[in-house]
């Protein structure tokens, strides 16, 4: 490590010390079906007693429409140590149609008043950007990552010069293509795990100690 | 039946001279009229989740929301920028917006993009 490195990191992390906040309020991004509240879940499991998870999972999209925060997670991981309030975000969309949770199987009626919630939940995602320390950008490793919602969530943390950490989900999945990802975002570190099976978690707890703590 | 498609092609010195809501409104609106709006330089990702917001404000039965594809912005940080911990300063590159029901992507990558313009007979 050259000494300009070393000397910016000794100063950075000197700030840190000195304007420390009790806890690092991240939200859990991305876009419908991705696996946040999969993950979320996970979290919670393994880093706290609770018993209350942040929410149900489900195939059909838009199942998490308000935003959730649990407060004061500590997360240790390989000598890092952090402690998080996590928000759970409703997945962030450009569009939503009613027909297509018809199509898994909703009655019209409840149909609309899904996509009626989800609304409100992307624009409740949207604002919580504005009260953030850091983003969690979960993507679905199987689907294309070059989605404009996931442009959006990490041109608005660049342009806020906050952290961000990309996840690779569903690496459980056969069609699982994480390198896709990692090849669209190089700027960004990511972390591949399967939310669903506990897979990788170790690297991505160590990942999250290191870049938000 | 033939349908006519209305492409508008708004160039930068135009949207440069608009204010953020401004801009949002102009796109909401050509959109929600049926037309393909190409911005010759985009939105900032600030003015893009603007767009999203405003977007879900107006979704009804027959308006899903709207099909936006750019290119990724290239980001740039001055040096006062980074002296100041300043974050990226985004340059919007060319973007394509229109009604969901009727622009698709079809495939997307960091240089390329494919789209589908389908129309339904009202």
């Amino acid at each position: 490590m050259g000494i300009f490195k070393k000397l910016r990191l000794n100063v950075s992390s000197l700030i840190k010390k000195i304007f420390r906040k009790g806890t690092t309020r991240i939200g859990i991004y991305g876009p419908p079906n991705a696996g946040k509240t999969t993950l979320a879940n996970r979290i919670l499991r393994d880093w706290t007693d609770e018993e209350e998870t942040f929410g149900d999972t489900s195939h059909i999209p838009h199942e998490t429409r308000r935003a959730m925060r649990k407060n004061g997670v500590v997360i240790n991981s390989n000598g890092g140590m952090v402690e998080l309030d996590i928000v759970d975000t409703p997945g962030l969309a450009t569009k939503i149609d009613f027909h297509d949770f018809m199509k898994h199987g909703l009655k019209e009626e409840e149909a609309k008043q899904r996509a009626k919630e989800a609304t409100e939940g992307v624009i409740e995602a949207i604002k919580w950007l504005d009260d953030l320390d850091g983003v969690l950008l979960v993507m679905d490793s199987t689907e294309d990552p070059f989605t404009q919602v996931n442009v959006v969530v990490i041109g608005n943390m660049e342009a806020r010069n906050l952290p961000l950490l990309v996840v690779a989900n569903k690496t459980d999945l056969v069609s699982s293509a994480p390198q896709r990802i990692a090849t669209a975002f190089p700027q960004h570190p990511m972390v591949a795990i399967s939310a669903l099976e506990g897979e990788n978690l170790d690297e991505l707890y160590e990942a999250i100690a290191e870049r938000f703590g | 039946m033939k349908k006519d498609v209305q492409l508008d092609l708004i160039s930068y010195d135009r949207l440069s001279e608009m204010t953020s809501m401004e801009k949002v409104r102009l796109i909401l609106d050509r959109v929600q009229d049926g037309s393909i709006v190409i911005l010759e330089r985009g939105l900032t990702p600030e003015e893009e989740a603007t767009l999203i917001e405003y977007t879900m404000t107006e979704i009804a039965d027959d308006f899903p929301g709207i099909e936006i594809e750019s290119y990724p912005s290239e980001g740039r940080k001055s040096w006062l920028g980074k002296l100041l911990g300043k974050g990226i300063v985004h340059q919007p590159r060319l973007t394509i917006i229109g009604p969901a029901n009727e622009l698709k992507t079809v495939s997307k990558e960091r240089d390329f993009i494919s789209a589908v313009i389908s129309m339904e007979d009202k």
